[in-house]
């Protein structure tokens, strides 16, 4: 046991130090660099402009070196100006002039370092963002895990029965859905004015005006934005996260299905039913801890996925969390803000990796007592 | 002329039938969950004592046939629709349901001749044919069935070029119709932002699709088989070595890594050229190998099958990863003459880094398979005779593997599918005037309250592909346990 949580850690540290260098490189390559100084510069730089521009501002040297000092192992770099004698450094900035400027700075110390964009600091601005997002990825688990187990238990405890088809039908159907496609079609069925259910119930006279189902014209609103300014509510917030939800929901429950079924054909519950306990005794009480080893492991390796489904969600539904923030990042080729991102999404699918790993262990008996 | 109607003059007789149809089978669904509350049961067969046998119907029982009935009356009111369509001789009589279904015409005989021959030779033609034997399979077989021949025949059944624009009808609603002289009276979905006709560029991303899905799924199961065999077969430092990379490569959300690897920066680094320098290796050394280890000890067959497979399988190669016209191309010495064909880089990137997301989880499957066939009693007697490690993977494990391959084959497409979407919605890679479905639902989702049809379309063909392709991984999985 604790051998395995080492070796765990040993990999997970190894992996943690990979994957950001693979980001980075990414992210730091010479076309890249390139598009950042003629953004911040001139549009109409030579490429020697570009070179000098780039050692100027500390993307020259080699890229083991940056990443180094991106990481905070390595001492930042600082330049004198041969003319004005003014320093530049990594870790100087406005508040911190060059004499009081620490030596490293990097990810280690907690500095993320400015948007090269909107020169704000990145540790403060992902922080909030991330709040923004956690208050939708809460209300996304709220809805999906226990309805998934729900219905993977119920189609899961007769397989084959009519209702683990119909259960395993809509399970099926739920994962057809990406979350492009049902966040289309939920805002222009529920959400859009001049079609689908709402305008149908405009015309109806329950919605808009004196409509006993509110004054809004919509029956969901297309657009979470006001969620963060006016807080959560149902209307606002409810087909983003269905959205986000739908689509793990059917992998989940088909999981659970599949883990339950296996576990109504074991030995231990063949002897519960003889000897005369009650199915929803032996569905309770004996199968269902046992079914739910399996899906807590998929529901913990769901996170990855769900990061996809939040950055198409936020994008279609004007959400600025941590996926809008991404998108952002990345069409407007802002670095820092890009590899600050890739760090957090890095780092939330190796912890949720690691606790699903060890999760499995402490859940399944037969692995921690042997 | 008039805005079409949806159901034309057929909708007098069948628009009620099928609302009917709906009523009837949800009023039945209610009495049926409110009898599984009340503990009412279906009846079940008796048997008497001289044998015979009586089936006691309960109104759970007359409730689930009533929702039988009414999903075949929907289903023949839709099949109504689609004959009227085809009957009438007028546009306004036939509707927009039976426009569409006229349009798709050939699609519909080449489904029919489809299932009827598959039918009638079922029994020879193996697990294929097993798959008419499961209602599920059949549906799922339908669907995709549907959107391959939909994009064989697109130019037939698209009235209207991708990029065919009619400025008169921005965002003007389903069934308008368009100024004399275009080449079909009306746009049957409507318009989008710029004109353009929505069914036609539906129709015609599905071209798209079809094209990448399915070969970057086989690419994606060249890598996975041909490193994963080995892996799960030698296990040890090999093993150790290819699963840490393979997890590194999951770890990265994929939403990340496409926007890491589908930007015009990278595209100009070069990056799509070495990766599939990489990549595209492996369907030749897995062919190469896969021939050697079965015919080295004849090595005539051997040679001229590895040579067929060295000769085009290069020629390919060089083919795609080098491109001499493009002066950025970061690989540009095959000469000209030979180079077949030269993939845009935009479309290399976009294809290169759906087989690089696929490949891993791949990997991780066959690994596991063969660390669980490997210990079979046939395996040993492969061992026992003699036979080389490679053979015995390839010619002993791989074809004892099939059955859990083939299913996440028709799975993986269906996510390969959703991942062309959602490179599509956020733009990333193909151009923004493709007609993929993905790059389409990016296009009308901007207005999607107020203009709902332009992004309707392409979403929900998505959807049928999708699920048709789940539905055939079900079914091939039911009737390859079976087996």
């Amino acid at each position: 046991m604790g051998t395995f949580i080492l070796r765990r850690f040993g990999v997970m540290a190894l992996t943690a130090l990979c994957l950001p260098f693979v980001v980075f490189f990414l992210t730091n390559l010479y076309p890249n660099l390139e598009k950042l100084a003629k953004s911040q510069a001139n549009p109409r730089m030579t490429d020697e402009e570009v070179a000098s521009w780039l050692d100027r501002n500390g993307y020259g040297g080699p890229l083991l070196i940056r990443y180094g000092e991106w990481l905070g192992v390595a001492p930042g770099w600082t330049l004198e100006d041969e003319e004005t004698g003014e320093i530049t450094g990594r870790c100087i900035d406005f508040d911190t002039p060059a004499d009081v400027a620490p030596a490293f700075c990097g990810l280690l110390q907690g500095d993320l370092g400015f948007s090269t964009v909107s020169d704000e600091d990145i540790s403060a601005f992902i922080g909030e963002r991330l709040g923004s997002t956690g208050v939708l990825m809460f209300w996304a688990f709220a809805l999906m895990v226990p309805s998934a187990l729900l219905v993977g238990v119920l189609a899961g405890m007769r397989e084959g029965s009519r209702l683990d088809r119909s259960l395993s039908a809509v399970s099926l159907a739920s994962t057809a859905k990406p979350e492009n496609v049902s966040g289309v079609i939920f805002i222009v069925f529920l959400a859009s004015s001049t079609a689908g259910i709402s305008s149908t119930l405009t015309e109806w006279g329950w919605l808009g005006g004196e409509g006993w189902l509110g004054d809004r014209n919509t029956l969901f609103l297309g657009s979470a934005r006001s969620a963060l300014d006016d807080g959560v509510n149902f209307w606002n917030f409810f087909l983003p996260v269905f959205t986000i939800a739908l689509y793990g929901m059917g992998y989940i429950a088909r999981m659970t299905r599949a883990s339950m079924a296996e576990v109504m054909t074991a030995q231990y519950i063949r002897t519960a039913r003889l000897k005369g306990q009650s199915f929803r005794n032996i569905v309770l009480k004996h199968a269902l801890r046992n079914a739910l080893i399996a899906p807590f492991t998929v529901i913990m390796l769901q996170f990855p996925w769900l990061l996809t489904g939040v950055v198409i969600v936020e994008t279609l539904f004007n959400y600025n969390g941590f996926g809008w923030t991404l998108v952002q990042a990345a069409s407007n080729n802002d670095i820092e803000l890009l590899l600050a991102c890739s760090i957090v999404a890095v780092f939330v699918v190796l912890v949720t990796q690691l606790i699903s790993d060890i999760g499995y262990v402490f859940l399944n008996p037969r692995i921690r007592l042997a | 002329m008039d805005l079409l109607t949806w159901t034309g003059s057929f909708g007098t007789i069948l628009n009620p039938l099928a609302m009917a149809a709906v009523a009837v089978f949800f009023l039945a669904f209610l009495a049926n969950f409110a009898f599984a509350i009340a503990g009412i049961r279906p009846g079940e067969v008796e048997v008497n004592a001289d044998g015979t046998m009586v089936l006691h119907k309960t109104p759970s029982d007359f409730a689930l046939s009533a929702m039988r009935y009414a999903v075949l009356l929907f289903l023949a009111c839709c099949i109504g629709y689609v004959i009227g369509g085809i009957v009438m001789s007028d546009i306004e009589q036939k509707g927009i349901l039976g426009a569409v279904g006229q349009r798709f015409v050939p699609v519909w005989i080449a489904l029919i001749v489809t299932f009827v021959v598959s039918i009638m030779f079922k029994s020879r033609l193996g697990l294929y044919g097993k798959l008419f034997d499961s209602p599920i399979g059949m549906v799922g077989f339908g669907l995709v069935m549907f959107w391959v021949f939909t994009a064989l025949f697109s130019s037939l059944v698209a009235p209207f070029d991708a990029l065919d624009q009619i400025s008169a009808l921005r965002n003007d609603v389903p069934g308008t119709p368009t100024p004399d002289g275009e080449a079909y009276s009306h746009y049957l979905f409507g318009g989008d932002r710029l004109g353009r006709d929505v069914f036609s560029r539906m129709v015609l991303g599905s071209t798209y699709v079809l094209q990448i899905a399915p070969l970057a799924t086989l690419f994606a199961f060249m890598v996975g088989i041909t490193l994963g065999l080995p892996a799960g077969y030698f296990g040890g430092k090999l093993d150790t070595g290819l699963t840490f990379v393979a997890n590194l490569v999951l770890a990265f959300p994929v939403i990340l890594l496409f926007y890491l690897l589908v930007t015009p920066e990278i595209v100009t680094a070069g990056v799509p050229q070495y990766m599939s320098m990489v990549l595209f290796l492996f369907p030749i050394i897995f062919l190469t190998v896969l021939f050697n280890s079965r015919f080295h000890t004849q090595p005539q067959i051997r040679n001229v099958l590895v040579a067929i497979t060295w000769v085009i399988g290069f020629t390919a190669y060089f083919s795609l990863i080098s491109n001499a016209d493009d002066p950025d191309g970061a690989i540009r010495f095959w000469p000209e003459a030979v180079d077949l064909f030269d993939i845009e880089g935009n479309l290399l990137i976009v294809f290169v880094s759906v087989v690089f997301v696929n490949s891993p989880t791949v990997f991780r499957i066959v690994r596991g398979i063969t660390m669980d066939v490997k210990t079979r009693d046939y395996v040993s007697a492969a061992t026992t005779r003699g036979e080389g490690p490679w053979y015995i993977m390839l010619w002993e494990i791989l074809p004892n593997a099939r059955g859990p391959l083939i299913v996440d084959f028709c799975l993986r497409i269906g996510y390969t599918t959703i991942l062309l979407g959602t490179l599509g919605f956020f733009g990333l890679g193909l151009s923004p005037e493709s007609p993929d479905w993905g790059s389409t639902i990016n296009e009308g989702r901007r207005l999607l309250t107020i203009y709902p049809h332009p992004a309707l379309p392409p979403a929900l063909a998505l959807m049928s592909l999708v699920l048709g392709l789940n539905l055939l991984a079900d079914g091939l999985r039911d009737e390859s346990l079976r087996d």
